[in-house]
């Protein structure tokens, strides 16, 4: 079964090929059963492999395998082949699993599109990349799957070509995702260098046996520098700070894009680089501090964003950036296994926020400027019920999924000695609830603030979309049931599950930490702590929203001017414009085209050059066709020979 | 047959060219049809090469020598190794695709495809030659096909360029000229192989001083023929004035005699220069990637976009060169071929446009993709290969140079792997302008490809997917070649065992 493991990515991959091939002249049927069959399919062979891998010995695992060489020269080579182990297979069931949903969803939510077979083929052809991603054994590999879904999101994200926004917005999320590969690309350089190749086991191999480094800067190795460039690496994909300005805009993408690439998958790659790399990182306690300092930030400032943002689908866009400084968080503190935790469970609560975002917005005509909205709950109600639940999941409201996952991380950041970090990351978890609820409570609830004619158009979206809708949500709400912690009585079976993977590491990161082991009672009173923060952003929003619906309008007008500068993003995008897009085309333009190409290189050569037609006009008199006057020049040229064998 | 195969195929173009002068002039059709023929049978006729090749033997293959003159001592020697193997497929691969698009050509056509076929045989003739003086005669042989096809089929500002151009590439070659004269002189041989192997036989032939001036001197010709920062000012006009063929064939091949002169020439003869000058190379390499890009950001004009593009693509070459270890030099070496390929096939399609529009400015152009989606799916694919994207063809070149110029300076690796960043930069702005948006009424009904432009592109598409996934079947063959160049830059006692016993057992 397991020596079928190619099958998992070639499926979407034919896929994609066939459609963008052909995909031109086929039925409009016949492009979503392709679509969606070959993702579906994809995921009953990734479940057909998780059942043969759980029936595998320990030392079994992890499964190589090695189809083709893919680069080869001198001593460097590249092998074409899989790595799998709980780890990967874990992202292959999330990917495959969640992706399919989505790509079920799409059938509905682009079925009133033109170019329907270009948007399931670069689906597809994002979804294999992905999958190359998580199975590659090699970070050479992994760096194709990583450009790979990079090009897919630029693909997507301008999907809609010819609202420039779009066009622009695709652009955008390409070159920042660069800026954080050439820290990325360095890491690889430096990775050879150091162990002579890019392969997973003897990477790991030769990294496990060498001591772990200090903690302070000046004494730090190879390994932190390594970990800090492939940090580098992990925030442009995971949009992290200072380079996340690239995620929101990406929201011009259709919203299973969004879903898809910018929620539940590709984001997370950077966690999952990192967490396949927590040997490197475990050695190199300074980069992992890195992690979760700017996961902890990010995770704050993005929250603070959000509270004022009124695109629906913007508000999810910060709300990502900010969980996704939660995973960030849970790696730096060495919990690897909260991080993919979340992960997971944000795939599915974050995935389910989106598509029925979408829906909302397929109901609403488009509209997605949620000041228009309001009192949608009856009109959609599986809408509603389903973004609701993922609501309670991200908020983390106690027993769903979200709940679990974040609350190991905030209690890993507690137990490992960070209070500061924990503290933002605690007013960030009281952010969160607020914009969402404030979120549920400005779509679903209150006044509507459409006009009637728009208010009798508004119908559920079709079976198609509430179907995955309503299986996301079972995830959304019970996903997190595998990760119980003990001191609620449960038996963290997903921990258990992942423990091989991480144990060294986990061991590691304890014995250079300084642990405090605090008591269950501990862990269940931070846990009563982060739940009633989590309720109290709730009432806050409910008295804002429902009770009083002048008091943030009122709050606005007071605050103007910390309200304008989290409307307007901290600046930050006017600020990259000032001071990099802005300085680097002048330079450009100015400076090397016009005056160093142009004048002083070009100049210098015309110069040369009319200096040389100068010369040739003077030789031109000497041939002046008087015989007496070359007569003379051959006496003054015997002349000038003989005098200098004469004097030599 | 093997013993003269690299003869028949530097000459066929020729003896095709001769074929095309017996053709009425008014017969354009025919005449395209023939030379397309000529072409596809000359690829036909060089693709043997490729599986003939051994590549586990480091020295040259096919070898054929022949007395040319007596006194001085020339000769006709020609072969091939890991480095010009390539070359010379790149050469028969893109002139076909040369003819196919220069069909809308109508001015003196007889003439037109003449020259291309002369020019092809001259290419080939440098790649294959072993005998400086031959070299040189193949070197100044192919500049005048070139410079009569920008000058008389060129556009605008045609003679400029023209001039430009053969001034340029006179003033480095007439230097290179003088330098071959006085290294015969020297050592009384013209031979390459002989040179080769008396450089190490007779470590201290050369003074290091002339090994300088000698090493300068044909570097200058190379560094304008690349080109390198800052000799690269005729290649952006010549590129603009160009018709298509040109600029294919003077991007995707003769910018490659630069590079491919420095490998064979200057780091085998003049070792200790080489290693002398590289740090300055370097850095004027890592100018030309960092200055190429930026430059290329602000071009109105495609065709000059894709110019400066090329300067900073060159630049990955040289400093992987001039890093000499094995990874980077193989790198090198695949990316002259792969720069080929996707240059190639960028400016195919800035023709397609031109001949649909007659304009090569960006801002006349916008929302392609929605009259022509096939163009612009290749015009995307073009600019993907070229800013190297992982499972294309141009990542694997700059990746494996980058990687082996990391071992040797880590600060040029940094630096170089900035540019990286940029060409997204330059190159996908290019494309959102070109295809991306409302499309204008002038635009609206443009046709998409013909059938024509379809067996253009299909081929380089092809190969710009499996140069990207199978780099190995390529790599491998360079690898002898590789460690022997760098042996012969690094060792003074290394023997070309081989290549001087088959020359001994054929003479």
């Amino acid at each position: 079964m397991l020596d079928f493991l190619w099958l998992i990515p070639a499926l979407p991959l034919l896929s994609a090929f066939v459609l963008g091939v052909v995909g031109w002249r086929l039925s409009k049927r016949a492009i979503c059963t392709l679509g969606v069959g070959s993702v579906g399919l994809s995921f009953a062979a990734s479940l057909g492999m998780a059942w043969a891998f759980f029936q595998l010995a320990p030392e079994q695992i992890p499964i190589r395998s090695s189809y083709f060489t893919w680069l080869a020269a001198g001593n460097f080579q590249v092998e074409v082949g899989f790595y799998l182990d709980q780890l990967s297979l874990l992202m292959v069931l999330v990917v495959t699993g969640v992706g399919w949903l989505i790509h079920i969803y799409s059938i509905g939510y682009m079925a009133h599109e033109g170019g329907t077979y270009r948007f399931f083929a670069y689906m597809n052809l994002f979804t294999f990349f992905m999958l190359l991603l998580v199975l590659a054994g090699d970070y050479a590999l992994l760096f194709v799957g990583w450009e790979g879904v990079g090009l897919c999101s630029y693909l997507l994200i301008g999907f809609y070509f010819l609202r420039d926004s779009a066009s622009d917005a695709g652009k955008k999320a390409f070159i920042v995702n660069r800026l954080g590969d050439f820290g990325f690309l360095l890491a690889l350089f430096l990775l050879f260098r150091t162990f002579g190749s890019l392969d997973f086991d003897i990477v790991f191999g030769r990294a496990a046996v060498l001591p772990a480094e200090s903690f302070s800067p000046g004494q730090a190795g190879v390994l932190t520098a390594i970990a800090l460039l492939l940090l580098v690496g992990a925030i442009g994909k995971s949009a992290q700070l200072p380079l996340y300005v690239w995620l929101p805009d990406a929201m011009e993408g259709p919203t299973p894009v969004s879903a898809l690439i910018h929620a539940a998958t590709m984001v997370t790659a950077g966690i999952y680089m990192i967490a396949r790399s927590h040997i490197l990182f475990a050695h190199a306690p300074l980069a992992l501090a890195a992690v979760a300092t700017i996961g902890c930030l990010t995770a704050f400032y993005a929250a603070t964003i959000g509270l004022v943002q009124t695109d629906i689908k913007k508000v999810l866009a910060y709300s990502t950036v900010s969980q996704l400084g939660y995973m960030f968080l849970g790696l730096g503190v060495g919990a690897f296994t909260a991080g993919i935790f979340h992960l997971m469970t944000h795939a599915f609560f974050k995935a389910l926020l989106f598509l029925a975002a979408g829906s909302v917005i397929h109901a609403m005509n488009g509209q997605q400027d949620i000041g228009k909205m309001g009192a949608l709950r009856r009109k959609i109600p599986y809408t509603y019920w389903t973004f609701l639940i993922a609501t309670l999941a991200i908020v983390g409201v106690p027993g769903f999924s979200g709940f679990f996952s974040k609350d190991e991380i905030l209690w890993r950041t507690f137990e490992t000695g960070n209070q500061v970090l924990w503290l933002l990351a605690l007013v960030a978890a009281a952010l969160t609830s607020f914009y969402m609820f404030r979120l549920v409570f400005l779509v679903f609830h209150g006044q509507a603030r459409y006009t009637p004619e728009t208010a009798r158009q508004i119908r559920e979206s079709p079976r198609v979309m509430t179907w995955p809708l309503v299986a996301l949500a079972v995830l959304a709400l019970a996903g997190g049931w595998v990760g119980i912690p003990a001191a609620l009585g449960g038996a963290n079976r997903l921990a258990r599950f992942l423990e091989p993977v991480f144990a060294s590491s986990h061991a590691l990161v304890q014995a250079q930490g300084q642990t405090i082991l605090h008591s269950h009672e501990w862990e269940l009173a931070l846990m009563g702590l982060t739940a009633l923060l989590a309720a109290t952003g709730m009432g806050v929003a409910y008295a804002f929203y429902i009770l009083n619906p002048e008091l943030a309008n009122n709050l606005a007008q007071t605050l103007r001017r910390p309200y304008q500068v989290l409307v307007r993003k901290y600046y930050v995008d006017e600020l990259y414009f000032a001071a990099v897009v802005r300085p680097l085309h002048w330079l450009s333009e100015r400076v090397f085209w016009q005056a160093v190409d142009v004048r002083i290189v070009d100049g210098a050569v015309n110069a040369t050059a009319s200096r040389a037609r100068d010369l040739g006009r003077w030789a031109r008199r000497l041939q002046s066709g008087n015989a007496r006057s070359y007569a003379a020049w051959v006496v003054v040229g015997a002349v000038v020979i003989l005098s200098y064998f004469v004097f030599s | 047959m093997q013993h003269y195969w690299l003869t028949l195929i530097t000459f066929f173009p020729l003896l095709g060219a001769l074929v095309l002068l017996l053709f009425p002039r008014e017969a354009a059709e025919k005449i395209r049809r023939a030379a397309l023929v000529v072409a596809l049978v000359e690829f036909g006729l060089s693709l043997p090469l490729f599986f003939w090749f051994d590549a586990n033997r480091s020295g040259m293959q096919f070898l054929e020598r022949y007395v040319w003159i007596s006194n001085p001592p020339i000769h006709y020697q020609v072969g091939v190794d890991g480095l010009s193997l390539f070359l010379i497929l790149l050469t028969t691969f893109l002139t076909p695709l040369a003819v196919l698009a220069s069909w809308p050509i109508t001015h003196r056509v007889k003439e037109f495809f003449v020259l291309l076929l002369v020019l092809e045989a001259g290419m080939l003739g440098v790649f294959v030659a072993l005998d400086l003086f031959l070299f040189y005669v193949f070197w100044e042989v192919m500049l005048i096909p070139m410079y009569l096809l920008i000058g008389i089929w060129g556009h605008q500002r045609r003679f400029y360029a023209a001039i430009k151009f053969i001034l340029y590439t006179l003033a480095g070659s007439l230097l290179m000229l003088v330098a071959i004269i006085w290294l015969y002189i020297q050592t009384g041989t013209f031979d390459l192989l002989a040179l080769y192997s008396l450089r190490y036989e007779m470590p201290g032939l050369l003074s290091l001083g002339a090994e300088r001036w000698l090493f300068l001197a044909f570097f200058l010709a190379f560094a304008i023929k690349i080109p390198l920062f800052p000799f690269h000012t005729w290649l952006p006009d010549a590129h603009v004035e160009a018709p298509t063929a040109g600029s294919v064939l003077l991007a995707g091949v003769l910018l490659k005699m630069g590079a491919y002169g420095l490998l064979r020439f200057c780091l085998p003869l003049f070792p200790n220069a080489t290693r002398e000058f590289a740090p300055a190379i370097s850095a004027l390499a890592i100018i030309g990637i960092l200055y190429g890009a930026l430059v290329a950001l602000v071009q109105p004009d495609m065709k000059k976009l894709i110019a400066f593009s090329s300067i900073a693509h060159m630049g990955f070459i040289v400093l992987g060169i001039m890093a000499m270890n094995v990874i980077s030099v193989q790198g090198a070496i695949y990316q002259m071929l792969s720069h080929g390929i996707s240059t190639a096939m960028l400016f195919l399609l800035a023709g397609m446009l031109y001949d649909r529009r007659h304009t090569h400015l960006i801002s006349e152009f916008g929302g392609l993709a929605t009259p022509m989606p096939v163009l612009s799916s290749f015009l995307l694919l073009a600019c993907l290969s070229s800013l190297g994207l992982p499972l294309l063809n141009g990542f694997v070149g700059e990746f494996l140079i980058l990687l082996g110029v990391f071992e040797a300076n880590v600060v040029h690796a940094a630096l170089a792997t900035f540019g990286v960043v940029l060409a997204a930069v330059y190159l996908l702005w290019m494309y959102q302008r070109v295809a991306f948006g409302q499309v204008s009424d002038v635009n609206k009904t443009l046709p998409d490809v013909s059938r024509r432009e379809l067996a253009i592109l299909i081929p380089l598409a092809v190969l710009v997917v499996w140069m990207g996934v199978f780099s190995p079947m390529f790599t491998r063959r360079m690898e002898s070649t590789t460690k022997r160049i760098l042996f012969q830059a690094q060792s003074p006692h290394y023997q070309l065992a081989e290549s001087v016993d088959t020359l001994e057992a054929k003479e």
